[in-house]
């Protein structure tokens, strides 16, 4: 099985301030992990690392053992690493097939054909299979642009997912929703987790969400870790509680 | 296929304008507007593909409707060429001078591109006024451009540039609706609607760019190469800014995001300025005026308008 993600004292300075700090994590290959912390604790900088999206100051980011730091962000695309943004970030006059086929194809580098048709047959299928498994295919033919603020995050995650990745980033899939979309947002994550057997790694602020469905939990603070374990363990992790989570979490 | 059916319809719209000539409709007005239409929607046409689907609004279009009349008039003054070795001559030239300056523009974005497009156009225009030996400098391409017979037309006659003209466009046309059908043309719109994206799924934001600054150059240089048969000549006004500004005006009025908006917008261009020079020897004044009033009021191009009003209704009753 691949997926396996190494973070190697990974660091990120801007100028004087340290937005990494010798950050070292390893998620292991098909689990589900969240990572948690304060605003401002270095979690999306954390997913720039990875993705290539920033340059690191310092340390290394290796994928199934062979890094990937300093790499070009499309070919760490390539490579396996996929992620969806914590704002959609989309092509607003594609409909949802349309995206996923343009994705689709740029990613198996078939743009440059003039001959053909958008999309050909073959892709047209593929695009289906992940509609279907993102339960999106109902909106198959809505413009991206008008799809509800909920459906939008789903096609960002389904575009992601699309590329095949080994570990998918979801930066707060849950950002912007109420309780009962986040909730069917989050089984639908789950759902997509355990389908594709991928390394799934997101960022959240509910601890509701983070405690019920995530495997183990990494916590941030001013750039470095300052808890991992199980949600079990670092729910009574004295420091989270002090730093973190506050008194109602506690016990 | 999509293909195979604007094939069809090009075809049927050349029969039609030919059936029309046939049976008499050659006054001299109307076969002059069918030549200045097909020019002037040609290169409108070809504005679009980077307006409409890159989402490169380049100011700068003209230089290359002013380089495919010179090239294409000055290798006819030698005497040498044949009028389709020519037009395929000047068509690469005015290609090489599209990837030159695309390389050097596609990469900026927005405003910086549209500014520096437009600088090297006026380059493009300040070299054509200054190298009097070849160009003729503010005077033109003297002397007339020979046209010698091909294939059994004779473009010296009127009737015949008209429906060779027509061709020319239709051909186009049938080429750049491909394009845009293509996975490339796919990719283009990505590019415009989410650069950042379309880099993260893999695509290289330079070369489908440059790519398409280079066929949009070519299909504009085509539309110079009828200019040029037209007029008998060239002039520097082809490669100054004013000819690039009437091209957007003409997208514009039509609608950058229906495949024959441009095409609308230029009839409607070329009508209204008919009309008004006839009234008024203000024309500018008025045309300005009128163009204001329906780019303001309507606040997209006429098709546009047409295309999202049908597509309402529509989905009103389904």
């Amino acid at each position: 099985m691949t997926g396996h993600l190494e973070l190697r004292g990974l660091r990120k300075a801007f100028g004087g301030v340290v937005a990494t700090d010798d950050v070292s994590l390893i998620f292991e290959p098909g689990t589900l992990s969240a990572i948690i912390g304060p605003n401002g604790a270095g979690k999306t900088t954390l997913f720039h690392l990875i993705t290539g999206k920033l340059p690191v100051t310092a340390g290394q980011v290796l994928l199934d053992g062979v890094s990937i730091t300093g790499l070009d962000r499309r070919e760490i695309v390539r490579r396996g690493i996929g992620r969806a943004f914590q704002v959609a970030n989309l092509f607003p006059t594609f409909t949802v097939e349309d995206s996923l086929a343009a994705g689709l194809m740029a990613h198996a580098g078939r743009t440059a054909s003039l001959l053909q048709s958008f999309p050909p047959p073959d892709v047209k299928r593929q695009a289906e299979e992940v509609m279907e498994l993102c339960g999106l295919t109902h909106l198959a033919r809505t413009e991206a642009r008008h799809l509800s603020h909920g459906d939008q995050k789903l096609l960002d995650i389904a575009l992601a997912l699309a590329l095949e990745p080994r570990v998918l980033l979801l930066d707060e899939p849950t950002a912007g929703m109420g309780p009962e979309e986040r909730w069917r947002m989050i089984e639908r994550v789950q759902r997509l987790w355990a389908a594709r057997g991928l390394t799934l790694i997101f960022i959240e602020h509910d601890m509701d969400i983070v405690f019920k469905i995530a495997q183990n939990v990494r916590v941030l603070r001013y750039g470095a870790v300052l808890a991992e374990g199980t949600p079990e363990e670092v729910r009574r992790n004295p420091a989270v509680v002090e730093a973190y989570l506050g008194a109602e979490h506690a016990l | 296929m999509g293909f195979a059916r604007d094939a069809g319809w090009a075809l049927a719209a050349l029969a039609v304008f030919i059936g029309l000539e046939f049976i008499g409709l050659r006054s001299a007005g109307f076969v002059d507007f069918v030549i200045r239409f097909a020019t002037f929607g040609l290169l409108a046409l070809s504005l679009n593909l980077l307006i409409g689907t890159a989402g490169l609004v380049s100011f700068g279009h003209a230089a290359y409707f002013g380089m495919g009349a010179y090239a294409f008039g000055l290798l006819m003054q030698t005497g040498q060429w044949s009028i389709p070795a020519a037009i395929l001559a000047a068509l690469a030239a005015t290609a090489l001078l599209a990837l030159v300056v695309g390389a050097l523009c596609v990469r900026l974005s927005e405003i910086y591109f549209a500014f520096l497009t437009l600088a090297f156009q006026m380059l493009l225009y300040s070299v054509i006024l200054s190298w009097i030996s070849l160009t003729g400098g503010d005077q033109g391409l003297m002397g007339g451009i020979p046209k010698p017979v091909f294939l059994g037309i004779d473009l010296a006659r009127q009737e015949h540039l008209a429906a060779f003209g027509i061709f020319c466009l239709l051909v186009s046309a049938v080429i750049l609706r491909q394009v845009l059908r293509s996975p490339f043309g796919a990719a283009l719109r990505m590019l415009r609607d989410n650069p950042d994206r379309a880099a993260f799924v893999g695509l290289s934001v330079f070369r489908y760019r440059l790519a398409a600054f280079v066929i949009a150059g070519t299909f504009a240089g085509l539309a110079g190469v009828l200019m040029s048969l037209y007029v008998s000549g060239a002039f520097p006004t082809f490669a100054f800014w004013t000819t690039s500004g009437e091209a957007i005006f003409m997208i514009m009025l039509g609608g950058v995001s229906v495949f024959l908006g441009p095409l609308v917008g230029t009839a409607i261009f070329l009508m209204l300025n008919d009309w008004i020079t006839a009234l008024t020897e203000h024309h500018g004044l008025f045309l300005g005026a009128i163009l204001l009033v329906i780019v303001l009021g309507l606040r997209k191009g006429l098709l546009d308008v047409i295309v999202e009003h049908w597509r309402a209704r529509k989905e009103k009753q389904p």
